[in-house]
């Protein structure tokens, strides 16, 4: 990337970064989202993450790959069960990390 | 007398920020391997080493950061990635409405400098606090613990750039799964309703369906669909979204 694209791009994403971050601290509560709004933002999180990890893990050469040989998906779908039992960010991310390093160096 | 509650007040909010740090400890325990791939990844996708650090010193959004490197390798121009960085960090306006009430109060600068580190960590952190009666000093408690979170980010990705150089290969060992495995630990606890779950699979399914777009523009489809589809599941679905509205400013 060219030096000018480089500062517009990080002038921008601050840019935008900051404004989301203060626009209501700023109000200071004179601004009041509508309530529709409020509702459909609740489902952003999830659904952005969920956006990103599952190309991640189903595509992690650009190509579909639905097979035990896919480390990133075997990994992907461990994971997902030792944080739906455990409930626990930090021991989902110790034990994921743990299983797909073994897994995919003993592929 | 004067001079004795100057002193008491300082310490008082020495002991805040001592706080707020320590709270967020076990989050930013979450966020080194995720700092140092960030550091590692980036020039390899190619942003230079200066750009880097100006991404972490000034954006400071570590999902989006991501997200652009990703972007970038792609060939994908600025703006799009402006963009892409506007949705993902969409959150944050929720949490900033669940915050604004308990920090209005606060000068103007004051309020600034906590939105620049309203981060995912620093809101989980404080919001157990905000939930305690005497929140006087807990802007104290805030600062310390973005204080933390900055920090540990700034440098992870120099620890980051100097392992990437040092060790030329790293970006094959796989670190990049562990951006897969912290998103999947932080989307599990939101499956709580029929409504997020319907918002979660059909962002999956979505963002299979159009992976194969220039420019990532299958992951802004897939996003959009399932915000569309959990709000729409919970307009028409009331008992659906029961669990969820229980849970709300979390």
């Amino acid at each position: 990337m060219a030096i000018q694209q480089e500062i517009w791009l990080i002038s921008g994403m601050f840019a935008v970064t900051f404004l989301i971050r203060f626009i209501m601290f700023a109000m200071a509560g004179n601004l009041r989202l509508p309530a529709p709004l409020q509702q459909a933002l609740s489902y952003v999180p999830p659904a952005v993450l969920t956006a990103i990890i599952v190309p991640s893990v189903v595509l992690p050469h650009g190509t579909v790959e639905l097979s035990f040989s896919n480390s990133y998906l075997v990994a992907g779908v461990v994971s997902f069960f030792v944080a739906l039992i455990s409930r626990n960010l930090l021991l989902t991310i110790g034990l994921g990390m743990a299983f797909f390093m073994v897994y995919h160096h003993l592929l | 007398m004067a001079t004795t509650n100057t002193l008491e007040l300082h310490m008082l909010r020495r002991r805040e920020f001592n706080a707020g740090a320590v709270a967020t400890l076990p989050l930013i325990l979450g966020a080194i391997p995720f700092g140092i791939l960030f550091g590692t990844l980036a020039p390899a996708s190619g942003l230079s080493i200066a750009a880097t650090m100006a991404m972490s010193i000034i954006v400071f959004a570590g999902s989006a950061q991501f997200i652009a490197l990703g972007l970038i390798a792609a060939g994908a121009s600025p703006s799009i990635i402006i963009f892409t960085t506007l949705v993902v960090n969409l959150r944050h306006l929720l949490y900033a409405t669940a915050l604004v009430e308990r920090v209005k109060h606060l000068p103007l600068p004051v309020r600034a400098i906590m939105a620049f580190g309203l981060t995912d960590e620093t809101f989980a952190a404080v919001s157990r606090r905000y939930q305690g009666d005497n929140i006087k000093q807990a802007h104290w408690f805030y600062l310390g613990s973005m204080s933390a979170m900055y920090g540990n980010w700034v440098l992870c990705t120099v620890i980051g750039i100097a392992l990437g150089s040092a060790i030329p290969n790293i970006t094959d060992w796989g670190l990049d799964f562990a951006m897969s495995v912290t998103f999947i630990g932080m989307v599990v606890p939101y499956l709580n309703s029929k409504a997020m779950i319907s918002a979660v699979l059909v962002a999956a399914g979505m963002s299979l369906q159009f992976a194969h777009l220039p420019n990532k523009v299958g992951l802004l489809i897939a996003a959009l669909a399932g915000i569309s589809v959990g709000y729409l599941v919970a307009k028409y679905f009331p008992l659906a979204n029961a669990t969820a509205t229980a849970n709300k400013g979390v």
